[in-house]
């Protein structure tokens, strides 16, 4: 089961970024091995659709869960459709480290 | 500009991709495209035995839309069966009825697709969920 946590920067201890279209990158985490990569969000400077870019990208990466801050009309619709879990958490001031121990405790 | 389409609300959307004749010598590659709220309507009317006037009510448009979507629904069923073609269920212009959840532990909001069978927060794993009306 793979999740994907919208994150800031290029690593664990980056700040999660409540911004689903416009999160500079996705962590994906999977949790059977425990092991992060991440990925870059191509469409983070487009000045539309960045949010159903974004669920489009993550729809193709084959992810079970999505954890960010909020969803567009457009990309709930898209994650929905293909069966993704979408979760959405108010902290703002939580790395993607913190969200990784919340999910594995 | 072309006018929007209006979507059907789909309340609970197929639990297959398709349908596929055996047994049959034709070999086509043929096939038809059943829209969700086909799938819908055929559900409504045949399975759940609801009237038009029920049905449509319930996906949210009018009685002879809801008409027109059965009927094309049950067009495409006959010509499958009659030309032993596969039946592939499509999106269409179906508006699917998400489900918000909210944890009573941590807050979190969530939907809860039906490839997940717990029903419980994905974060913090309590129980003590509830649905949101919104
Ligand atoms: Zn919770």
């Amino acid at each position: 089961m793979k999740t994907v946590i919208t994150s800031s920067g290029e690593n664990n201890l980056a700040q999660f970024d409540k911004r689903f279209g416009r999160a500079a990158w996705f962590c994906v985490f999977d949790e059977e091995t425990k092991q992060t990569i991440f990925i870059k969000n191509k469409n983070i400077n487009s000045s539309n659709g960045a949010g159903t870019m974004a669920a489009e990208q993550i729809v193709s990466m084959n992810v079970q869960k999505v954890i960010s801050g909020d969803f567009g009309p457009k990309a709930k619709d898209l994650l929905d459709k293909f069966n993704v879990q979408m979760v959405i958490i108010q902290d703002n001031d939580i790395t993607v480290q913190g969200i990784i121990e919340k999910l594995t405790k | 500009m072309s006018r929007p389409k209006t979507l059907r609300k789909v309340v609970a959307p197929p639990n297959f991709k398709g349908y596929k004749p055996y047994g049959t010598h034709t070999g086509t590659k043929d096939s038809v495209e059943l829209l969700y709220e086909e799938y819908e309507a055929i559900k409504l009317a045949d399975y759940d035995l609801m009237n038009h006037l029920e049905a449509s009510k319930l996906m949210g448009i009018s009685r002879p839309t809801f008409a027109r979507i059965y009927e094309t629904a049950r067009r495409k069923i006959a010509k499958a069966f009659v030309e032993a073609i596969e039946i592939k269920t499509v999106y269409g212009d179906a508006l699917l009825d998400k489900h918000w959840y909210v944890c009573d532990d941590c807050q979190t909001r969530f939907t809860i697709p039906k490839t997940i069978e717990e029903h419980q927060c994905p974060m913090c794993k309590s129980e003590q969920i509830e649905l949101l009306n919104t």
